[in-house]
């Protein structure tokens, strides 16, 4: 899960890390107002959104005035903003942060990842802040300084000391950085982050160091455990697809193709989208429905693949191991009365035969394939037929 | 002949009452595998299916002897189940849990390096299918009648494609000696490579087919150690060729974040280091066929 700029430097903030005078606003007078309120001769007002590359895509706006402030408030709310981050379609504006503004002297790099590879967090620091860390990494590879985390024990002063000496910060400077680094640190730990980036960490004439950005990611798995992140979720950030399928446990992702997909185990899903590629078609989405796959859960599935109206066929793909192909054969049977479009099935694994029998005794005009080859064959072709052509093909397709 | 698991191995189950985990420790009993017992803490000294159910791990392996165990602990409990299991000394521990904490998996790969390497507990999992060495005993959630009892190993981050393996091989008429699920999170108990070793080292296993997916270092690292130490032919497959960059598909692990992440550069890495890659899905079993030919031409 993602949150916004202001709500991860509301958390960070309580983990010691420094940060600039905002807040939110979510309209242009609450704008003027937020600035007023704040003092000072020059604000920040920024876009809320999640995903970076704001600043270049005009999300991010220095003001000099109140009417500057209204006038840039004005033209971000209700703009879609298409940064390097947000795809073509780019995201709704619906808040923005009014933060006070201030000159700093260097502008610094800090992200804290999850590292798959050596099971550890990696804190990742450069003295190139501003530009994306992908960037530095390839300009500037040498600018990139590391330190792992043992999980037993937990980031050490040293560690950050290291890090932020490294930054070439004299030892006012450093104190304030290390506050900031073990800040995030403790963050990251106790709030199951998997990412926390800092671009830029700035460092003001006067010696202190701030968090001028930030983002935070979360492990969706452990959110059960963290009420207060999950509390910051903002639906609208969301896809409602992907939300509404969050709530039936199934996991939806929307792409482009015709070619509805309802498989259970991601592995299989991704699979059988890349078989159906490979037999000439284009998958509308990645649907993976669980173990546990019940006739609710089916029944949901099939009305969010349907959703998508450039669906024109359907292939189910079901190996059950955890499942049931009987109770996932009930649950297609129910929900495919009436369907516009051809259903393609494929069962395998326990109890495939009790499935087989039902799909083949329904009565449905549902084609049955017994392979995965088949399967991806069958429904690419019927989805070629068109529409309205295939409604026949199916009643004569048969197996 | 098999990896991790055989008719001997005497197998306990953690968090035994539950309603899955009855109804698999039955499927597995079924099979032949040989459960001595369970835990479930506060229900020690109860009977369940024909079976002591003890309290603690270390009472059931003390009493029973158990080797390994297939956890069916709930996520915010699994964590401390696993760190259990590694204290009472199991040889292998097998986890079908779905949805734990990444940050609760990177500590229990830290405690389980509090243990001389000799003695360290395998971790299976988690977010996985489990364990079956075809013919001789199951530890997991399988369909066990997929499997033909023979010469190949399989080692899948997703259970299904797993099964779809196991099940095209069958068609032509090709056993398994083990399959191995390693589970799709971003932090697993054990890798391809942990399991890689273990069938170089199986004299009954043939050829290897290993089974990977978008994200993550793994599958790259271990098509390395193919090349420089494997004697055995090894089949490779990548699912994911058309999940957006990324994007998120399932899997908290299957996250596209990096260069040489995704399936095409996988794929490609595979094909350098001189695995067998299997062009999609539905010619895994036809792509095993192909590298046992080769042996038998030799």
């Amino acid at each position: 899960m993602d949150i916004h700029e202001y709500q991860a430097k509301e958390l960070l903030s309580g983990f010691g890390v420094k940060v600039p005078p905002g807040r939110v606003a979510y309209s242009a007078e609450q704008a003027v107002y937020v600035a007023t309120e704040l003092g000072g001769w020059h604000w920040a007002v920024k876009a809320q959104i999640h995903a970076g590359g704001r600043g270049k895509a005009g999300g991010v706006k220095l003001c000099r005035t109140y009417q500057e402030v209204a006038a840039a408030a004005k033209s971000m709310l209700g703009a879609r903003l298409v940064t390097a981050q947000t795809g073509e379609a780019g995201k709704t504006v619906h808040r923005l942060y009014i933060e006070k503004a201030e000159p700093y002297a260097r502008a610094l790099y800090l992200g804290f990842v999850l590292d798959r590879k050596i099971e550890r967090i990696r804190v990742i620091a450069s003295a190139q802040g501003g530009m994306e860390i992908e960037e530095i990494a390839a300009a500037l590879p040498d600018s990139i300084l590391q330190e792992q985390v043992d999980p037993a024990v937990g980031l050490q002063a040293f560690q950050a000391r290291e890090l932020a000496f490294g930054l070439g910060l004299n030892i006012k400077q450093v104190s304030q950085a290390v506050t900031a680094i073990m800040g995030c640190y403790r963050a990251f730990r106790d709030l199951d982050a998997t990412m926390v980036e800092i671009n830029p960490l700035v460092v003001t004439k006067d010696d202190r160091v701030l968090a001028l950005d930030a983002k935070m990611s979360f492990d969706d798995n452990a959110l059960f455990r963290r009420s207060n992140v999950t509390e910051m979720r903002d639906p609208a950030e969301e896809d409602p697809r992907e939300a509404e399928a969050g709530k039936f446990g199934l996991n939806y992702v929307g792409l482009s193709g015709d070619i509805g997909c309802i498989i259970n185990g991601a592995g299989l899903a991704m699979a059988t989208m890349d078989m159906i590629k490979y037999a000439g078609g284009e998958p509308a989405n990645f649907l993976d429905v669980g173990g546990g796959a019940s006739p609710e859960r089916v029944a949901a599935a099939f009305n969010l693949v349907l959703s998508d109206r450039n669906v024109k066929a359907i292939l189910v793909n079901i190996f059950a191991g955890i499942n049931r192909c009987d109770w996932v054969a009930q649950g297609v049977v129910h929900a495919a009365a009436g369907l516009r479009v051809p259903l393609v099935v494929r069962l395998a694994g326990t109890r495939v035969e009790e499935g087989r029998a039902i799909i083949r005794d329904c009565g449905l005009p549902i084609i049955s394939a017994e392979s995965l080859a088949e399967a991806a064959h069958k429904v690419v072709a019927v989805a070629a037929a068109g529409a309205g052509a295939a409604q026949v093909g199916v009643a004569g397709g048969r197996a | 002949m098999s990896i991790l698991i055989d008719s001997a191995t005497p197998v306990i189950i953690q968090g035994f009452t539950g309603d899955k985990a009855t109804f698999h420790a039955r499927e597995m009993i079924d099979y032949g595998t040989r459960v001595v017992g369970g835990v479930t803490p506060g229900k020690g000294g109860q009977v369940h299916l024909g079976r002591p159910v003890f309290n603690t791990v270390k009472d059931a392996v003390r009493t029973t002897g158990a080797e390994a165990s297939l956890v069916f602990v709930p996520p915010p409990y699994a964590a401390d189940a696993l760190m259990e299991a590694a204290d009472a000394g199991l040889r292998l521990v097998c986890i079908i849990t779905d949805g734990i904490p990444s940050q609760d998996m990177m500590r229990v790969k830290r405690y389980l390096r509090r243990y001389p390497k000799a003695q360290r507990t395998t971790v299976v999992g988690p977010n996985c299918a489990g364990i079956i060495s075809a013919g001789e005993a199951m530890l997991g959630i399988m369909p066990s009648n997929i499997y033909l009892r023979g010469n190949v190993g399989i080692v899948s981050r997703s259970g299904t494609l797993g099964y779809e393996a196991a099940a095209q091989m069958k068609a032509l008429g090709i056993g398994v000696s083990t399959s191995v699920g390693i589970g799709g999170d971003p932090i697993n108990g054990s890798s391809f490579l942990d399991h890689l070793m273990l069938f170089e080292n199986d004299p009954h296993t043939k050829v290897v087919i290993m089974i990977g997916e978008i994200g993550g270092p793994q599958e790259s690292e271990a098509a390395q150690w193919v090349k420089k130490n494997m004697s055995k032919p090894v089949v490779g497959y990548v699912a994911g060729l058309t999940a957006p960059k990324g994007r998120r598909m399932g899997h908290a692990g299957a996250i596209i974040s990096a260069e040489g992440d995704s399936a095409a550069e996988k794929a490609t890495i595979m094909k350098s280091y001189g695995l067998l890659v299997a062009p999609n899905a539905a010619e895994l079993g036809s792509t095993v066929a192909q590298a046992l030919a080769g042996i038998h031409g030799q």
